[in-house]
């Protein structure tokens, strides 16, 4: 079979050329031999996917037209799966069934959707390798001896590898986008509050979002389509209906102009990702863009502020897996005894390592040095693109320094490793649309992405245009056959 | 050396909304242990607070009431600590921008005056309950409680005694009642109080060591607690010895506190703004609204009861200190336009039975309807006020008509003046000794009898009648 997309399969399954159980069936017999070697899944939820397949079949068999009605995809596992465990690749949550589905779960399920597994991340989605998953490493299908980025390495794996249709990752700090870029797919991290947090196992909340990794972008535009819009059950979700994005996609655009940050483009960004970019960049000349310079100045405090404000917030999210509810709990002398004996043993290196960065952050006599100073810092940053967009519509920059790095090859260094998400951090501070579109491979044949970041709520125009270098560029990036 | 004590109180009420105050539980009382729980209120990973409204309208009322600061922006902040009935292991309290700064409530203590300024109210989140097992070294935990909206109301160091402090809490606790947003039960736990305490020489400035007490569920404890560790302070002092900075448990048992940790184990609670919350807004419409709709406040009442009914200040004290006493004594006051005696009977045989029950007026059988028709019975002169008494308690027990009782049991009084001349002459004729001091100038022996017509009837006799008889016949 092609490989597909989900708009493709969708329209093959509403012209009954294949049944939803075919397709499904399709994608475990693929994760059945390719995933001992990719591990991109934690769970697969063989029976309950073709069961929902079956389901599917028999609505449309009746002519139903539901948006993704039988279309098979996964979804990363710290957003919550009534029934079937949630662990977020921790110990601590090894066990954990949620007796409830997220809200982004419960839309795909209403859109017909047939949930394949879920899918492997750093743990709690800290970190970008999924190399500190606690049960194994993903690895990149591009390269099986590198990492397929991180946090959501498992679902950006699984879509490269044709594992699935499409997957849901979330991104606190860059987490959808860089391993999109290391994977050769698409992934978008949406404006915060356009798509519920309510059920996403909570890292940094005020920086946390969920989104879509896809072959194409016009999947992209299908899945924020379903799982965005309002929700009551989150406080900080856009109270605003969303646009029609797959309608946006076709409507011409102006002469739009684009910024090139010079922060961006300086030292520490590899030679062939920049010359990967250069050559799209003039794709969108040729298009007719307009591209100019532009200054973010407060960039380099970005990373800075994010290890304060993003550890922070984990520390007290955090501060729930005790034992006493829900998870692992490791039997102690007392009281304090089983608090410490669960968590050292359930929770990971890096996990600990931001639970006590962010701790002191907040504590008493600290707090104004670290957190404030931090979120004083976001402000700037914050304001940084408000003067940019300004100028310019939206804004061009790498994903990521370099492409897909070797497994161990950052373990040893934190530093090193939060580095590799410098150019996705200051999108989460600001809370804007960022978007990871493959545009190329490095002489080793490795995946090249940029990233389009654009003011609050303009994910049509970035959809829009990232749609449109898709297609001038037409890439259909494969990854070598298995 | 003369010392003074300087308390101030910190006072959490539980408010009386239908749900919790960030998902949709009941916050009903009595449920078995984890029915009113759902995957917000007990920590969940992936749930996500929401705020409801009404908890914000109810800390406005009491905001407005006490003439405190409304902040038109303000913020939810986590403050961290681990315990196992704190699901998250932080409570979303309010810490930089809570919802009211400001304020004060009036005071009376001994005939004085007083104000006592408050420093802040905020709204915040209850903690569930541990339940340990009796028999075996475990514990349970219900979370029922768990997410019941709070209002936290912090005073100024202002009381300088136990008895400032009883009458701001006895005042405080009117006030939310009025309100109708906190029942003010501090037996079960809706008002609860902790203290700040600390000594000093009279008439210095600056403060003295404070010590932090806790667990008094009475207006009783709390003023033990603080008269004993008022003295405890200053004995140290008188000793040349330091008072330490720490928190104390009140032991009502022995009626002492003792040490329950040192400052070096308070907790640092990693206050940071909640940012599963949107600062709330509150716009001056809001406010303008919640108060449109404010009742008449205690002071406000206890004035125009003085003014309108003409009620000793005592009186309309007492009756103000209740709402519905003071709605009952009005629509009393309607059917029986004499104030005093619808007061009257009021403090006396009405608060005795709702103080022995322990319940509210409007929680009774009983009816303003009641009251005056016991009082026009007795005006009448159809019973005697004693008779009147005698069948109250079943009035209040049953809500049965006064009248209907009265018949009932016979204890219309006898005004017939023919037949009650008759039992007055039997009396005199069975009483010569007591006539002859009578007619010798010691009148007060008529008592005697009225008392002896009154055993003939028993008590049923109109005793005005009979004592206008009596001096006719002995005046004779």
């Amino acid at each position: 079979m092609q490989r597909l997309s989900i708009l493709e399969i969708r329209e093959k399954l509403r012209k009954k050329e294949i049944s939803s159980r075919e397709i499904t069936e399709y994608y475990l017999s693929r994760i059945e031999k390719l995933d001992p070697q990719i591990k991109a899944y934690l769970t697969v939820t063989r029976e309950e996917a073709l069961a929902q397949a079956q389901a599917a079949d028999e609505k449309l068999a009746r002519g139903e037209e539901l948006p993704l009605l039988g279309v098979p995809l996964s979804v990363k596992d710290n957003i919550c799966t009534k029934g079937i465990r949630t662990t977020c690749a921790s110990r601590i949550l090894e066990n954990f069934v949620p007796p409830y589905d997220a809200t982004v779960v419960e839309r795909l399920k209403e859109a017909g959707a047939v949930i394949l597994g879920k899918t492997n991340l750093d743990e709690f989605a800290m970190g970008s390798s999924t190399e500190n998953s606690a049960f194994f490493p993903t690895r990149n299908p591009w390269d099986l001896e590198r990492v397929p980025g991180g946090s959501s390495g498992g679902s950006a794996a699984a879509v490269a590898a044709e594992l699935c249709a499409g997957s849901l990752g979330s991104d606190t700090g860059g987490s959808i986008r860089q391993p999109a870029a290391f994977c050769g797919v698409v992934g978008l991290k949406p404006t915060y509050g356009r798509v519920s947090r309510y059920g996403l196992v909570a890292f940094a909340s005020s920086l946390d979002q969920i989104g879509p990794l896809t072959r194409t972008v016009s999947d992209a535009a299908l899945l924020l389509q379903i799982i965005g819009g309002p929700d009551s059950r989150d406080s900080t979700c856009y109270p605003e209906a969303q646009p029609d994005y797959l309608s946006e996609l076709e409507k011409p655009l102006p002469r739009l102009k684009l910024g090139l940050p010079k922060e961006y483009f300086g030292e520490g960004l590899s030679d062939e990702i920049r010359i990967k970019l250069e050559e799209s960049f003039r794709e969108l000349e040729k298009l007719g863009f307009e591209l100019r310079e532009v200054s973010l100045p407060h960039t380099e405090y970005a990373v800075a502020a994010y290890y304060i404000i993003a550890p922070a917030e984990a520390s007290s999210n955090l501060a729930r897996y005790d034992g006493v509810k829900y998870g692992l709990r490791l039997e102690g002398r007392d009281l304090l005894d089983m608090y410490k004996k669960t968590r050292s043993q359930g929770f990971g290196a890096e996990v600990k390592r931001r639970i006590m960065i962010g701790t002191y952050a907040l504590s008493a006599g600290y707090y104004d040095a670290y957190y404030r100073k931090a979120s004083q810092v976001r402000t700037l940053i914050a304001r940084d693109f408000e003067e940019a967009f300004k100028e310019v519509d939206l804004i061009l920059t790498p994903v990521t320094p370099t492409s897909a790095f070797r497994l161990g090859e950052k373990t040893q260094d934190p530093l090193q490793m939060y580095l590799s998400d410098i150019f996705t951090i200051p999108v989460n501070l600001a809370g804007l649309v960022g978007l990871s579109l493959p545009v190329g491979l490095t002489s080793e044949n490795l995946p090249v992405g940029l990233q389009i970041i654009g003011p609050h709520f303009s994910e049509p125009l970035v959809l829009n245009l990232a749609h449109r270098l898709e297609e001038a560029l037409s890439l259909n990036l494969n990854p070598p056959p298995e | 050396m003369e010392f003074e004590a300087v308390i101030g109180l910190e006072v959490h009420t539980q408010l009386l909304t239908e749900s919790k105050i960030f998902c949709g539980c009941s916050t009903k009382f009595g449920a078995p242990p984890n029915h009113h729980t759902c995957p917000v209120c007990t920590g969940m990973p992936g749930s996500l607070p929401v705020l409801n409204r009404r908890v914000v309208e109810f800390a406005l009322r009491l905001a407005l009431a006490v003439g405190a600061r409304i902040n038109p922006v303000c913020v939810f902040a986590r403050k961290h600590y681990f315990y196992p009935d704190l699901p998250k292991n932080y409570q979303i309290s309010q810490y930089e921008a809570p919802i009211a700064e400001g304020g004060a409530i009036e005071i009376e203590v001994d005939g004085q005056r007083k104000s006592i300024g408050l420093v802040r109210i905020h709204m915040e989140e209850d903690a569930g309950k541990l339940v340990h097992d009796e028999k075996r070294p475990v514990s349970y935990v219900d979370f029922n409680r768990t997410g019941v909206p709070l209002l936290e109301i912090v005073s100024e160091p202002d009381i300088r005694s136990p008895e400032e402090a009883v009458a701001y809490l006895k005042k405080l606790r009117t006030i939310v009642r009025y309100l109708g947003i906190c029942d003010g039960n501090m037996e079960e736990g809706s008002l609860r109080c902790d203290a700040n305490v600390s000594v000093r020489p009279k008439g210095s400035q600056e403060f003295g060591t404070k010590v932090e007490l806790k667990n008094m569920n009475s207006f009783r404890h709390v003023e033990r607690a603080l008269k004993y560790e008022i003295k405890r302070q200053i004995g140290l002092l008188l000793e040349g010895k330091e008072v330490v900075q720490e928190t104390r448990l009140f032991d009502e048992a022995k009626g002492v506190t003792h040490s329950m940790r040192g400052k070096e184990e308070a907790h640092d609670y990693r206050y940071f703004p909640d940012p599963d919350l949107v600062p709330v807004k509150i716009d001056p419409e809001w406010i303008e609204k919640v108060r449109s709709e404010l009742p008449e406040l205690p002071d406000a009442k206890k004035q125009r009861f003085i003014e309108e009914y003409g009620l000793p200040t005592y009186d309309a004290e007492i009756l103000t200190v209740s709402r519905p006493l003071a709605e009952f004594f009005e629509e009393c006051v309607k059917l029986f336009p004499q104030p005093k005696k619808v007061s009257n009977w009021l403090m006396t045989e009405v608060l005795r039975e709702l103080n022995r029950e322990g319940k509210e007026i409007d929680e009774t059988n009983l009816k303003p309807e009641h009251i005056a028709e016991l009082l026009k019975l007795v005006e009448d002169g159809v019973v005697s006020i004693t008779a009147a008494k005698k069948i109250f308690p079943e009035v209040y027990a049953t809500g049965r008509n006064p009248k209907e009782l009265v018949e009932e049991k016979g204890l219309r009084q006898e005004s017939d003046e023919g037949a009650l001349e008759a039992i007055c002459r039997e009396v005199l004729s069975e009483n010569p000794a007591e006539v002859e001091k009578y007619k010798s100038g010691k009148k007060g022996v008529i008592g005697f009898f009225v008392g002896q017509v009154m055993k003939k009837t028993r008590g049923k006799a109109n005793p005005k009648l009979v004592n206008q008889i009596l001096t006719r016949l002995l005046e004779a």
